[in-house]
């Protein structure tokens, strides 16, 4: 093959890019999220007696694993356009749904699954050409994409769910590794981030889409491929929202439309958590594989202390606010030195503080009637 | 949201207005003749469509999603987006009717302020985290959705508040028709108006409009760009209250997932009535144009016997289709005009 002046710019990235040693790539992030995951530890071990059963683990672990498989490809879409692909749960309802209606109608299970494989990786192409072709914003177009995946779930099962999946399916979702306490999905999703990590930090892609990330007009005008560079991320994480789509019905043994709702917004808190920039150009896998074990032991604790899945979403919607606004925060509070207090600004401050006091004051007064019937 | 996406080389902002403005007019005029095909088609097969009766379920129908869509709108022209409103709905809806139900002794009226309140808070809430937080409005409020919605299980221990339990002055709130039209009818012309006249003719109106066209632009003008940011989240979060009551009252109960899943229908309202997710561009009729066209699709699915199912799919695709015919246009009119 001739060597493309694409090729060769980025022979010329990798030589002169810095061989960084694994520890290296390891910040002050990802060390704060280790802590953070031993400080949950220890405190649901001594509020928890439960907390550290294997088996318990063993079981709990699964419950995260199609919320992994797509954070792995939402790093890399955060990183390159600094915006998100909120079409990710919608497309796994929609292929989890297109494998279950197939299945409803007699096609063989594994048949129905790479079906559904493909027409997720499909929808993902969809969007990857909406964005980079025509230009137009990824939040945007996955906000459509949102509605008419989802949509075509519905379209496919309506009120109906999909049942009666052969045991050697739902294996994906429920079984382990024989022999050991290890769940199928864990051990996939093991593999899988091992791959993504090294592609992003190893490979010549990976380079692209932080460069992409940092700047897409200089990156684009040293010759880097930046529309396909998208396209393929796109694509990518559409086949990985179908895959998470077969381990999570697999795991329900079922499927009904609605499946993975909302889940959206945890594959995002997980990658922003994970320190992604936002902003793009900046994120590790490591640091995301972090904060979803952080997550996930979260949630597992505040299952095991009986708190409804919808509250612990004030949890996970906090995480993912103070996970920017901290460091934003921490950012302005270094950056302004020698500040003198303003009054107007403190009164202010104080006022906003007092309306928000007062709601809350009115939030548990309204509320006390519930606590004395219930 | 799209600061990544400066105007094309090129252009300056004042020919980058122009061109959106071409847009929004042909938008409205596109639209406007969507509908009427539509309501033609719909006709020719269901005759019942073209009735008083059921326009004014129509109206009945649109009239929340007009006042939270406007309010969506405004948010849109700044350059954010507010996913938060559905959550912010099933709070203060939850809320309302609990103090409702508990303080029947309570003049009714009192719930709309009392609504407009709450809402006003939560909506103080994303505009502080997002202009003083520096967190993206996408991010904030996909945040604050997954907190609000917490805080409703959280507040009612998953109770629902159902229709024997609310005052009948309560629910006539929003249907009665002491003016000949349904009250809640009336509320969104009135919202629909003020917003009309604030965008177009008050001084902060105009600054909404300068800061998501040019944010840097509008800050050297001397616009306070972050006072502009926090007051439309503010806005937002005041006429959702409103919505959240008009919610409860019409549909005489308060439940966890009240709203659930609101906040694509009014971003599609928005986007459909030609409200440019650059910034920057959008007006009132085109959005009350945008929540006629979803308030008919829904009511005539039934009539012409297509799925209720089908209605998603299809906003998801009205979406796609505004916003890539939205493209397709300004890339025309920047090509013409060089």
């Amino acid at each position: 093959m001739t060597q493309t002046p694409e090729t060769q710019s980025a022979s010329l990235i990798k030589e002169f890019a810095p061989r960084r040693s694994f520890l290296a790539d390891f910040q002050r992030w990802e060390w704060l999220l280790v802590l953070l995951i031993v400080v949950v530890i220890v405190a649901n071990t001594r509020l928890s007696p439960h907390f550290l059963d294997a088996r318990n683990i063993s079981r709990t672990s699964s419950d995260f694993m199609e919320l992994g498989l797509m954070m792995l490809p939402m790093a890399f879409i955060i990183i390159t356009t600094a915006s998100v692909d909120l079409s990710v749960a919608s497309n796994l309802g929609m292929c989890a749904s297109f494998m279950g209606w197939l299945f409803m109608h007699g096609v063989n299970i594994w048949v129905a699954a790479l079906a559904a494989l493909a027409l997720g990786t499909l929808a993902g192409f969809l969007n990857g050409n909406l964005v980079a072709r025509l230009k137009l914003s990824p939040l945007v177009v996955t906000l459509g994409t949102y509605a008419f995946y989802r949509g075509v779930a519905y379209v496919l099962l309506g009120d109906q769910a999909a049942r009666g999946y052969p045991k050697a399916f739902t294996y994906i979702g429920q079984g382990r590794i024989p022999g050991t306490l290890i769940p199928f999905s864990v051990a996939l999703f093991v593999v899988l981030a091992i791959i993504f990590g090294l592609i992003l930090h190893r490979t010549i892609f990976g380079r692209y889409t932080f460069s992409i990330g940092n700047n897409e007009n200089a990156t684009l005008y040293s010759g880097v491929p930046v529309a396909r560079v998208k396209i393929i991320l796109f694509t990518v994480s559409g086949f990985m929202a179908a895959l998470a789509g077969l381990v999570l019905a697999a795991r329900f043994g079922s499927t009904r439309p609605d499946i993975g709702t909302g889940l959206e917004l945890a594959v995002i808190t997980a990658a922003v958590l994970g320190g992604v920039d936002i902003n793009g150009g900046r994120g590790t896998i490591v640091g995301t594989v972090l904060s979803l074990l952080l997550i996930g032991l979260m949630r597992f604790g505040m299952g095991l202390l009986n708190i409804q899945g919808q509250v612990q979403g004030i949890v996970i919607g906090l995480l993912l606010i103070l996970s920017i606004l901290l460091p934003n925060i921490a950012q302005q509070i270094s950056s302004a030195r020698g500040v003198r207090i303003n009054w107007r600004s403190a009164l202010i401050s104080l006022g906003i503080l007092a309306v928000f006091v007062l709601f809350f004051l009115f939030f548990f007064w309204s509320r006390a009637p519930v606590i004395a019937g219930g | 949201m799209t600061a990544q996406n400066p105007p094309a080389l090129g252009t300056s902002p004042a020919t980058r207005r122009n061109l959106l403005w071409t847009l929004v007019r042909f938008r409205e005029a596109g639209i406007s003749v969507f509908i009427l095909i539509l309501v033609v088609a719909i006709t020719l097969r269901s005759p019942s469509f073209l009735t008083v009766d059921n326009f004014e379920d129509i109206l009945l129908n649109i009239s929340i999603l007009t006042i939270v869509a406007l309010a969506q709108a405004m948010v849109i022209i700044t350059r954010g987006i507010d996913l938060s409103v559905s959550s912010m709905i099933g709070l203060v809806a939850m809320m309302v009717a609990f103090v409702v139900k508990e303080h029947p002794e309570m003049p009714v009226l009192f719930a709309v302020p009392l609504g407009m309140a709450l809402g006003a808070v939560l909506g103080t809430f994303n505009g502080l985290i997002i202009t003083f937080g520096k967190v993206p409005p996408i991010i904030a409020t996909l945040g604050t959705l997954s907190i609000y919605r917490g805080l409703v299980f959280f507040y009612s221990q998953g109770t629902w508040i159902n229709s024997f339990e609310l005052p009948r002055s309560f629910k006539l709130l929003s249907k009665g028709t002491p003016l000949g039209l349904p009250n809640m009818v009336i509320i969104a012309i009135v919202v629909a108006v003020v917003v009309y006249y604030f965008l177009n003719y008050t001084r902060t109106g105009r600054d909404i409009f300068a800061v998501g066209s040019n944010p840097d632009a509008a800050q050297f003008a001397g616009i306070r760009k972050q006072r502009i940011t926090f007051l439309v989240y503010l806005i937002s979060g005041l006429l959702t209250g409103l919505a959240a009551v008009l919610w409860a009252s019409r549909f005489e109960s308060a439940q966890t997932n009240t709203g659930l899943g609101f906040e694509l229908q009014t971003v599609a309202a928005a986007v459909i009535g030609g409200v440019s997710t650059s910034g920057g561009a959008g007006t009132v009729p085109g959005v009350l144009l945008g929540a006629l066209l979803l308030g008919i699709i829904q009511n005539a699915l039934p009539l012409v016997h297509i799925s209720p199912f089908w209605q998603l799919a299809i906003q998801g695709v009205l979406i796609l289709v505004a916003v890539v015919t939205d493209n397709l246009i300004v890339r025309r009119a920047q090509r013409t005009r060089k």
